[in-house]
């Protein structure tokens, strides 16, 4: 892929990062070459502290690169950008606002009749309905992680950007979260790029995996998943690409 | 009756009027056992108070030391929040203003009496100042302190979505410090309430503050002075009570650590 086709949608080329800390300089990205089609679905996995939301940010454009471009649609990325949203791990929805205002938020350009029916419609996506004038002080933590997730589809963004979102969240939660996701990602077709500490999560729901290395990151892999949806994760297949994961992160899977 | 365990309808009011009894007791019987004659008794102190309210007094003094409040207060609250909100805002305007800040904000407002009489003379304007003053720091500081403490992740999604740095203003970081805010607001209000009484025993001659000095000066009527001070207590509570109220409304509430 040189030349950018019809299909792609990010290229990063040669991207570094690199942080002044009490005098001394660290290296947190080196060297990141990646192209991402559109609505392809790529996570990023690798060792904790290694970069991965270092990476994420600088991508959606709250952190400015240190060398090297990332590129959208051809176009540099130079802030951040409604048309990309970034979803945070926790925290991330407006406390003082219902559901509804938090899928709102971002739509306060369009008309009245035309916001309802956005609003509508993503608290239908994401399961919400009968929520719809809660707080998220009343929602559980799945709940507000898709409201999230809502509120980034509403206006309509080409990339998704997810950092660790269900991170936080208990394993049977996450599951479920998972499989929603999915479905929304088959219905809305965005380009997502998921950054997770879990390989299972990235074995289940990515196109490719790119996995980084420890500090500075590196990719040190790029591993596409040739296992069509739904998944079956007892297959020899899921499991021989999850050790292939394992093996490339450094983790023995023996316990 | 352990501290988990939800008190009993009937508990949450018996207690604290046992207290009340009790403190009432000791306040009767020590006026009874000394045989003073200068102190009012609970007994006197109520008559006192009926007496206040047959004269018509009461109400107006209550009603011209509210409103010197409602004033003062009322152009803190509007001049405190967006002062407040911008040096929050701005690093570099904090950096300008904060060390005076810093030196102004420990003056008791009561150290300032003189200077507003020379500026206002003795009447209304001296006291609505000093009430500002008051009610002015707490604000500022409260807002200060609520903008710089909005989670980095609520600035980070509100930018993503496109505002400009007045719509992020008003859109996240003003709800976001709001709880912190309506804490300094009730703060304010418990101070201004306060120093009205001080100010309207010296810069005016009505309202709550000029009934208790008053009452001491023609005639030692000691039971108007109790009555009076029981009288701002009341409402200075009833003041309290009110913005507690504000505080459960729920864009706000989830900034409150016992939010039920």
């Amino acid at each position: 892929m040189t030349e950018a086709g019809a299909g792609q949608k990010m290229r990063v080329e040669h991207l570094g990062m690199v942080f002044q800390r009490d005098g001394g300089a660290v290296s947190a990205l080196e060297d990141i070459n990646l192209d991402v089609s559109a609505g392809e679905f790529v996570c990023i996995v690798g060792p904790s502290g290694c970069g991965k939301s270092t990476l994420l940010n600088v991508l959606a454009g709250f952190l400015s690169s240190t060398s090297g471009s990332v590129t959208i649609d051809g176009e540099a990325v130079t802030g951040p950008d409604p048309r990309r949203i970034l979803v945070f791990q926790e925290r991330g929805v407006f406390p003082w606002l219902t559901v509804e205002g938090n899928i709102g938020f971002g739509l306060s350009k369009l008309s009245r009749a035309e916001r309802e029916a956005r609003i509508a419609h993503y608290v239908q996506t994401v399961r919400l309905q009968g929520f719809e004038k809660a707080y998220p002080a009343d929602l559980s933590g799945g709940m507000k992680q898709r409201l999230q997730v809502a509120r980034a589809l509403a206006v309509n963004p080409d990339i998704l950007y997810l950092d660790e979102p269900f991170g936080a969240l208990d394993s049977i939660t996450r599951v479920i979260m998972r499989g929603e996701l999915l479905r929304i990602w088959q219905t809305e077709r965005r380009t997502i790029l998921f950054v997770t500490h879990d390989i299972d999560e990235a074995v289940q729901l990515a196109d490719r995996v790119i996995v980084l290395s420890s500090r500075p990151a590196r990719i040190k892999e790029i591993l596409a998943i040739d296992i069509p949806h739904p998944r079956n994760i007892s297959s020899p297949r899921y499991l021989e690409l999850r050790d292939e994961l394992l093996t490339q992160i450094g983790l023995a899977y023996e316990v | 009756m352990n501290s988990v365990a939800k008190p009993r309808r009937w508990e949450a009011f018996f207690w604290p009027a046992i207290a009340a009894a009790v403190l009432l007791a000791v306040w009767h019987y020590s006026v009874v056992l000394t045989g003073t004659k200068i102190f009012p008794s609970p007994t006197n102190v109520k008559t006192g108070v009926i007496e206040l309210l047959h004269k018509n007094v009461l109400w107006a003094d209550i009603g011209d030391s509210l409103r010197r409040v409602a004033v003062g207060f009322g152009a803190a609250v509007l001049v405190g929040i967006p002062v407040g909100l911008w040096l929050g805002w701005s690093a570099k305007a904090n950096q300008v203003v904060n060390p005076t800040l810093q030196i102004l904000r420990p003056i008791s407002p009561i150290a300032w009496i003189p200077v507003a009489i020379i500026f206002f003379g003795v009447g209304d304007r001296a006291a609505i100042f000093l009430i500002f003053l008051a009610s002015f720091f707490p604000i500022v500081l409260a807002c200060v302190s609520g903008v710089s403490s909005v989670s980095p992740v609520l600035r980070s999604a509100g930018c993503n979505f496109g505002l400009s740095s007045t719509q992020l203003l008003r859109r996240v970081i003003f709800p976001a410090a709001l709880p912190q805010i309506l804490v300094g607001v009730r703060v304010a209000l418990g101070i201004a309430w306060l120093v009205v009484v001080a100010a309207e025993m010296i810069a005016v001659d009505s309202g709550l503050g000029y009934l208790v000095i008053d009452s001491r000066n023609s005639g030692k009527r000691y039971d108007l002075v109790v009555a009076a001070m029981l009288m701002i207590g009341i409402i200075g509570l009833v003041l309290d009570f009110s913005v507690r109220r504000v505080e459960r409304i729920k864009s706000v509430r989830w900034g409150f650590r016992n939010a039920s």
